[in-house]
């Protein structure tokens, strides 16, 4: 009686320390602790995805949730992740850039395609955050005008002046015309 | 179109990056982990001038995961600086909020942090100067014993022993004495703004030996760096490999200091060592735009031509130099080529240091700091004749057969071009004759709303700077690998010069590589600074394929028993142009285990100098105070486009990368009283918004210039320059009143307007 009673209790101690998260499809159980790959409580989103998953497309720019480089789609909603900490993030379904092209075949999301093909970038750092913005908004508004784009990107610093051609290439996928 | 002959060149081909860039899978340094890799994090100084009394370092060298700290009583004597080394990469003394203090090597991050938090400073604080006001008032404090009066010595070493310290030329007296019109003042643009790219700066080093180390870093110019690295530590064997820079702007040209502090720990450890700054240290601690503030006066004719222009330039590179006197150098250069008519001048520089986080290598390099506060003075010349702005500039533009002293002193005469049609056709797409109407007078007033105009120019000789050497390797296989040492920083150079490689060799771009940027394995490049990558890289990249082709064919002549004039190549394939078949691939003439490798060189020439006009229409509402920006028309003559994206890419850049901007809300803040920085975060410190995008239009002329086979020059690094003077004329224009500083914000036009 008193054995069940302590593998009752080490049980629930392991349940409370794990957190269990869908990361581009695929379920991620992470520990809490300070061992190496746990998660200390004060670990962001980003950082775990970073660090922890080595998911290192998201960017991290000012790590202060100004610049929307680290923007992830958390639910489907783009966060900066620099700005969750992962033990929030229990139960949650998260797409980084890494899960924006087909996972099979690796084929371009059409949204990658119309950024390739507008050259939507200069030094890149910014665009996955952008990528991962734009997904957000054409599942919300799949026929956006131009300043429903603007608006949905005001939060994304650019620093190289990638933004007429990353409008363009976002306008060549809405669905108005169709 | 003028690429209507070719098969690449002025044609948009994917950028071979782009499929990294948009999958997340391009590695920047902050993605690169190595076995045994520790993280360096720096003490920073809270005072702006103080002397270290005492550093106690044993808690911090007892934290767990911590595997060393160092001072500057332990760091080597490393020092960076010009004209010669004089800020040692850890000191006795601190002359800035931000500057380093101690170093901490530890097995994460976070270890590293916490053990700075243990260090224990005790500092004696001393009198400090915030500004070149206080830096240069007798008896003011000084921050270098060997530099008095807080005045470094002039000149730029890389540039040679006369290079470019002042415009001494003809006779200013009888100048002013020819002119119509003279206006004098002061003028200064001194917001020093940040660059800031997205991506912090960062370096990884590997120390493999008492004589050898290895540098990873987000680096512009991987050669450039590892001569400067190599100045510093005197280590002889340094191999630089540059990772694509998270953006740049010029101040990632050399990551000189971050990669001395990597360097330093991991000398002291026997690891690889990253040091990466958070974005506090990157405003705080790294490369601002030089203050600049000019006295001067300046004659002009009625007709426009300007007679004299004489005067001071004072330049405020905060608390050392890294390149300033080399900007100073470029930016002398380059008010020689905007006011090309003006045979007298007599223009000294002082670069003045002040106890404030250092200015560097920025975009625009010396010319927009020196645009931005001579072209303000000019104006008022132009004003008291009544001349229209962009008349004038198009009559004072360097000409081709006119002179200028060039950076390294050395007078050169242009055999560039004339760039008169790109100004015409700039200022007819933008409307400009309809919207000028006259000297602060606005070009149309809506209720509050004020619409003005305003127009910039600007142009420089670095596009055929410094030294390139390139290689192109054929294999039987067909495939191409071009050998030169270029770091992609978002200009999408590495792409563009491979289109090169595949233009001359008549192959699909993707047929050929580039090799990674690495000093070790490849040929010298300075880098890609100064628009330099479409002219000087590109001549050198044409002439090594051009090369390989012709060896190629000399083989190929064997086998065909014809001249290698009379053969062709295309698709990787040999046949004589009189009988287009046999066609014989490039194996059959190589083979499994040969290649041919051809050469090519660059040598410097100053006398091609590119151009930019910006032309600019803002609405003030003199309620609010508030300026929007509503029209930017970029134009230019690029010879030949080679990639049309990207090059319209850089012409858009001009709003970004502490451009345009800082003459309407980009600032760095300064506490005066403590030295610190009040806005360095990226919520205070303002930068532009998807939703206030403005009109954007760029006219590029592609009416050819001498300088290779694709007559094609860049003008990626000038698009910046003008745009701040230009601001500064339409925001004048619309209030009907001349702003005295930059940057026009609500606060600021309001005061001017006498409303708060």
């Amino acid at each position: 009686m008193k054995q069940n009673k302590l593998s009752e209790n080490a049980e629930a101690i392991r349940a409370d320390k794990t957190i269990s998260l869908t990361v581009n499809g695929e379920t991620c159980i992470l520990t809490i602790g300070d061992r190496p790959h746990d998660v200390v409580p004060s670990h962001t989103l980003a950082y775990t995805l970073r660090e922890t998953l080595n998911l290192t497309g998201t960017k991290i720019g000012c790590d202060r949730g100004a610049c929307a480089a680290c923007t992830v789609l958390m639910d489907g909603r783009p966060v900066a992740s620099c700005m969750v900490l992962t033990v929030e993030c229990d139960g949650k379904s998260i797409t980084t850039i890494e899960g924006l092209a087909d996972p099979k075949t690796g084929t371009l999301h059409p949204i990658q395609k119309a950024f390739v093909d507008h050259t939507a970038f200069q030094c890149g750092f910014c665009t996955p955050g952008i990528l991962m913005t734009t997904k957000a908004l054409l599942e919300k508004i799949p026929s956006p005008s131009r300043e429903d784009i603007q608006d949905a990107l005001s939060g994304h610093y650019c620093r190289c002046i990638s933004h007429y051609h990353v409008v363009g290439a976002v306008l060549s996928l809405s669905k108005k015309g169709d | 179109m003028a690429s209507g002959h070719y098969r690449h060149i002025g044609k948009a081909t994917v950028r071979k990056d782009a499929v990294n860039i948009v999958t997340g899978s391009l590695t920047y340094i902050d993605d690169i982990k190595m076995p045994g890799m520790l993280h360096g994090k720096v003490l920073r100084s809270p005072h702006a001038h103080a002397d270290i009394k005492s550093i106690d370092t044993t808690k911090a060298a007892q934290l767990r995961g911590v595997r060393v700290v160092i001072t500057f009583k332990d760091v080597p004597d490393w020092k960076i600086g010009m004209p010669e080394p004089h800020q040692r990469v850890l000191d006795h003394r601190v002359r800035y909020v931000g500057d380093g203090v101690a170093l901490v090597a530890a097995t994460t991050p976070e270890i590293a942090r916490e053990a700075l938090d243990l260090i224990e400073v005790d500092y004696d604080v001393l009198p400090s100067v915030p500004d070149m006001d206080e830096a240069l008032k007798p008896g003011a404090p000084q921050l270098y014993d060997s530099y008095p009066g807080n005045i470094l010595p002039p000149g730029c070493p890389y540039f040679g022993p006369n290079s470019l310290k002042a415009i001494i030329r003809g006779d200013v007296e009888t100048g002013f004495q020819e002119a119509d019109f003279i206006a004098e003042g002061t003028f200064g643009y001194e917001n020093i703004p940040n660059p800031l790219p997205p991506e912090p700066p960062g370096a990884i080093v590997r120390w493999d030996g008492p004589n050898k180390m290895t540098v990873w870093s987000s680096v512009q110019c991987p050669n450039f760096l590892k001569m400067r690295l190599g100045g510093s530590t005197r280590v002889p064997e340094i191999r630089v490999v540059g990772i694509p820079c998270g953006g740049s702007y010029g101040s990632k040209i050399t990551t000189w200091l971050v990669s001395l502090y990597a360097a330093a720990l991991a000398r002291a450890v026997n690891h690889p060592v990253k040091v990466y700054y958070s974005k506090e240290e990157h405003f705080s601690a790294y490369v601002l735009r030089l203050g600049s503030r000019i006295s001067a006066k300046i004659g002009m004719k009625k007709d426009g031509t300007v007679t004299a222009v004489s005067g001071e330039w004072l330049v405020d590179t905060g608390a050392y130099s890294e390149m300033a006197q080399g900007m100073v150098a470029v930016g002398c250069g380059e008010a020689q080529l905007m006011i090309g008519s003006c045979q007298n001048w007599k223009l000294d520089t002082k670069t003045i240091v002040t106890n404030r986080n250092p200015s560097g290598t920025v975009r625009g390099f010396g010319g927009q700091e020196l645009k931005s506060a001579l072209v303000p003075l000019w104006t008022m010349a132009m004003e008291k004749g009544g001349l229209d702005p962009v008349e004038v500039f198009k009559k004072n533009f360097i000409k081709p057969g006119e002179g200028y002293f060039w950076r390294d002193g050395v007078w050169y005469t242009s055999s560039g071009k004339d760039y008169a049609n790109a100004i015409e056709k700039g200022a007819e797409v933008f409307g400009w004759n309809d919207k000028w109407k006259g000297w602060l007078k606005p070009s149309k007033v809506n209720g509050s709303v004020r619409t003005g105009v305003g127009v910039g120019v600007h142009g420089n000789a670095d596009a055929g700077e410094d030294v390139v050497e390139a290689q192109v390797r054929l294999s039987g296989d067909g495939s191409v690998v071009l050998h030169c040492s270029v770091t992609e920083s978002g200009m999408g150079q590495r792409s563009s010069l491979c289109k090169m490689v595949a233009e001359v060799l008549n192959v699909p771009v993707e047929r050929v590589s580039l090799t990674d940027p690495d000093t070790m394995i490849n040929p010298f490049n300075f880098g890609l600074v100064g628009s330099r990558g479409t002219h000087a890289v590109g001549y050198a990249v044409i002439r090594a394929a051009e090369d390989a082709r012709e060896k190629l064919l000399e083989l190929a002549a064997v086998h065909f028993g014809l001249s290698k004039e009379s053969l062709e190549t295309k698709e990787g394939l040999v046949f004589s142009k009189a009988k287009p078949r046999p066609r014989i691939p490039w194996f059959r003439i190589l083979g499994p285990m040969r290649t041919v490798t051809g050469s090519g060189n660059f040598e410097p020439d100053y006398t091609k100098p590119n151009f930019i006009m910006t032309f600019i229409e803002v609405e003030v509402d003199v309620d609010t105070g508030k300026t929007k920006l509503v029209r930017v028309v970029q134009a230019t003559d690029a010879g030949q486009i080679i990639d049309p994206p990207t090059l319209a890419g850089q012409l858009y850049g001009g709003l970004g990368s502490a451009g345009i901007d800082t003459a309407l809300f980009e600032e760095t803040i300064l506490d005066k009283t403590t030295g610190r920085i009040l806005n360095g975060n990226m919520v205070d410190y303002k930068w532009r918004v998807f939703p206030e995008l403005p009109d954007f239009d760029n006219v590029v002329l592609e009416t050819g210039i001498s300088t290779h086979r694709f007559k094609a020059v860049g003008v990626g690094e000038i698009t910046t320059a003008p745009g701040p003077s230009a601001v500064f004329m339409a925001v004048s224009n619309a209030l009907g009143k001349r702003i005295t500083k930059y940057p026009a914000t609500p606060d600021h036009i309001l005061k001017e307007l006498g409303r708060i």
